[in-house]
């Protein structure tokens, strides 16, 4: 009798454990079905919303005025002109600085307060950045600039590009630069025609990781590049941008600019989901 | 001094190429060429990292100069002053301040359990072919812009909200003492809660990402014994996995605060931007971040712009604090694994 009862209290044991990891994994179930439910959530309303607001005028005519007819142009040549120019300036700052982390100063103290330096600016608010470049820029020349936006690109490239390239830097095989120096390879070089080259599929990746990281920025743009009705070349002049323009036209009361904010929106995503996929597929294949 | 055998030959490369002899007289100055080009792009790299440093310090000392004057005349007062007055030219950061950790650590607290729970999914539930895919699904939701969860949030989150959610919670909690303040008022829609809503999701996917790294970090003789004693999924997640991933996981969770105490554009666009401290999570609010991409273009006069300017660094040195820490954290952890 004794034993039956140890036998029943195990049981129930047995039977609270089982019952309590049951709740835990159906938990942990929905929660992934609620993760993957949002994302599906948001992308079909984004191709639902702009599908109606979706023509070929969108590409060939500048913004419109409230209540008439037009479409994206400024803003989208706004933000490929100061997103090239922000990978332009920053790209090679952060390439060498990678490349002194990796190459010349891998075991220097210095490395490591440069890394986790990076490390802060990488994640830090991107408002800040905003908010430095007019202090630097706008506020000395006295008014907004599409040179200034490009400018606070850049600073938002840099701490991406130089942890991509010491990461993949850091992965070349020790024996390939020690077989090239005991070649009587000069370090520049064997920098330059060794570790580059091992190590560019990741650096590629990083600089469109970076791409797709400044392409969506709004805040920095804010207060530097500012906004403009009309396209311009003119990088002394305020300038346009995708989200800049989505950011005016979804809090304004009408309802074409908001539809039109909903394309400029879909256009944005897909072009960034797009670059960070590719930027996956191209590191996924060298593993 | 660092310890020397872990230098590659390449460190003592160049020093001893100038022992060679040279041959000629242009082969040495081919070599005096190599040479120099060699220093040259050293010290190219050099200032190129040591630039890095400078942006950083740059940054805080523009912050400073650009916030002085407003420091000067509030003092400390700026911190928890509520008053937020233009005209008068009046200004305190204490809404903004409360608003910002009030948003972020809700979100958190949305997010750390939903993010742990599709960690253990996917580390130890799901079908090996169905992890690559499902976990590439959520880190997309990282690569969403802010943009695109602030216009989806204002035109989407915010009216559902408004009409099934809200309404709910408010008759739910409208008798319990205290919870009847932290659900009262209009179901507006926008607020602190539709903000902290919007925030979670976006930082479910770091949290997931830098969990699921340490958690398959957990050596599997671990897992295996602990599984081999007929510990069950949750058991072993529970008092195996968790213990060792725990530093990893705080990182992770630090990491993810630090993005949306300065998450600005999805939060300006539902938090209804008021400067007032309001008990009820249904009322809108304001979050620094927002605040100055609101104001900071239709700012006029030198106290309102270095005000909000002041606001910037005061949410530099809160996210500083708390990135510095979460670097600090996820550092200890790799170094305990480079040591395994």
């Amino acid at each position: 009798m004794c034993m039956s009862q140890t036998m029943s209290a195990a049981n129930g044991l047995y039977a609270r454990r089982r019952r309590r990891n049951g709740v835990v994994l159906t938990l942990s179930f929905a929660a992934t079905a609620v993760g993957l439910g949002i994302l599906v959530l948001i992308l079909g309303t984004l191709v639902v919303e702009s599908f109606r607001g979706l023509s070929m005028k969108v590409f060939t005519e500048m913004t419109p005025p409230p209540g008439a007819d037009g479409g994206l142009l400024n803003p989208i040549m706004g933000s490929l002109i100061m997103t090239v120019l922000g990978v332009i300036m920053g790209t090679p700052i952060g390439i060498l600085a990678g490349t002194y982390m990796a190459e010349y100063g891998r075991f220097n103290k210095i490395t490591h307060v440069i890394r986790f330096i990076n490390d802060i600016l990488l994640s830090a608010p991107s408002i800040i950045i905003g908010l430095f470049i007019y202090e630097l820029v706008v506020a000395p020349m006295g008014h907004f600039s599409g040179f200034a936006g490009a400018l606070a690109l850049a600073v938002l490239v840099i701490p991406v590009v130089v942890r991509t390239t010491e990461d993949m830097m850091n992965l070349v095989p020790k024996e390939l630069r020690e077989a090239s120096s005991a070649l009587g390879m000069p370090r520049a070089s064997m920098i330059a025609h060794i570790s580059y080259r091992a190590a560019r599929a990741g650096m590629i990746t990083g600089v469109l990781l970076a791409i797709a990281r400044i392409s969506g920025e709004t805040a920095p743009l804010l207060f530097t590049a500012l906004n403009n009705q009309f396209f311009s070349w003119n990088l002394n002049a305020p300038m346009a941008s995708l989200p800049a323009v989505i950011f005016q036209f979804a809090l304004s009361p009408y309802a074409d600019w908001q539809r039109l904010a909903w394309v400029g929106a879909m256009i944005i995503t897909f072009a960034v989901l797009a670059l960070s996929i590719l930027a996956r597929a191209l590191s996924g294949s060298r593993k | 001094m660092e310890p020397m055998e872990k230098r590659s030959v390449s460190d003592f490369a160049i020093s001893n190429a100038s022992v060679a002899q040279p041959v000629s007289a242009s082969l040495a100055k081919a070599l005096r060429r190599l040479r120099i080009n060699d220093k040259v792009f050293h010290s190219i790299t050099r200032a190129a990292a040591f630039f890095v440093l400078f942006l950083l310090s740059a940054i805080v000392v523009s912050l400073i100069i650009g916030a002085a004057p407003a420091l000067q005349k509030f003092g400390f007062g700026f911190l928890t002053s509520e008053r937020w007055n233009p005209v008068t030219e009046n200004f305190g950061a204490f809404a903004p301040i409360y608003g910002t950790i009030i948003t972020s650590l809700i979100a958190m607290v949305i997010a750390v359990p939903i993010g742990l729970l599709i960690t253990l999914f996917l580390t130890e539930l799901c079908p090996m072919w169905l992890r690559r895919p499902i976990g590439i699904a959520i880190e997309l939701l990282a690569g969403i812009p802010s943009i695109i969860y602030g216009i989806w949030g204002l035109f989407v989150l915010a009216p559902f909200l408004q009409a099934h959610v809200q309404p709910f919670l408010i008759d739910l909690f409208g008798n319990v003492p205290v919870l009847s303040t932290l659900f009262a008022g209009p179901p507006y829609g926008i607020g602190i809660l539709t903000s902290s809503l919007i925030l979670a999701i976006m930082v479910l996917p770091f949290i997931t990402s830098i969990s699921r790294d340490v958690f398959e970090a957990v050596p599997p003789m671990l897992k295996e014994a602990a599984y081999g004693l007929g510990f069950t999924t949750w058991e072993v997640v529970r008092y195996v996995v968790l213990p060792y991933a725990r530093v990893g996981v705080i990182g992770g969770v630090m990491l993810g605060l630090g993005r949306a105490l300065g998450e600005t554009m999805a939060v300006t666009f539902v938090i209804g931007n008021a400067h007032k401290v309001s008990s009820s999570l249904l009322a809108p609010g304001t979050t620094i971040a927002s605040t100055i991409a609101n104001e900071f273009t239709e700012a006029v006069g030198d106290i309102y712009t270095s005000s909000l300017i002041a606001l910037g660094l005061l949410l530099f040195v809160i996210t500083f604090t708390v990135l510095a820490a979460a670097r600090f954290m996820l550092m200890k952890i790799e170094r305990r694994q480079g040591c395994a």
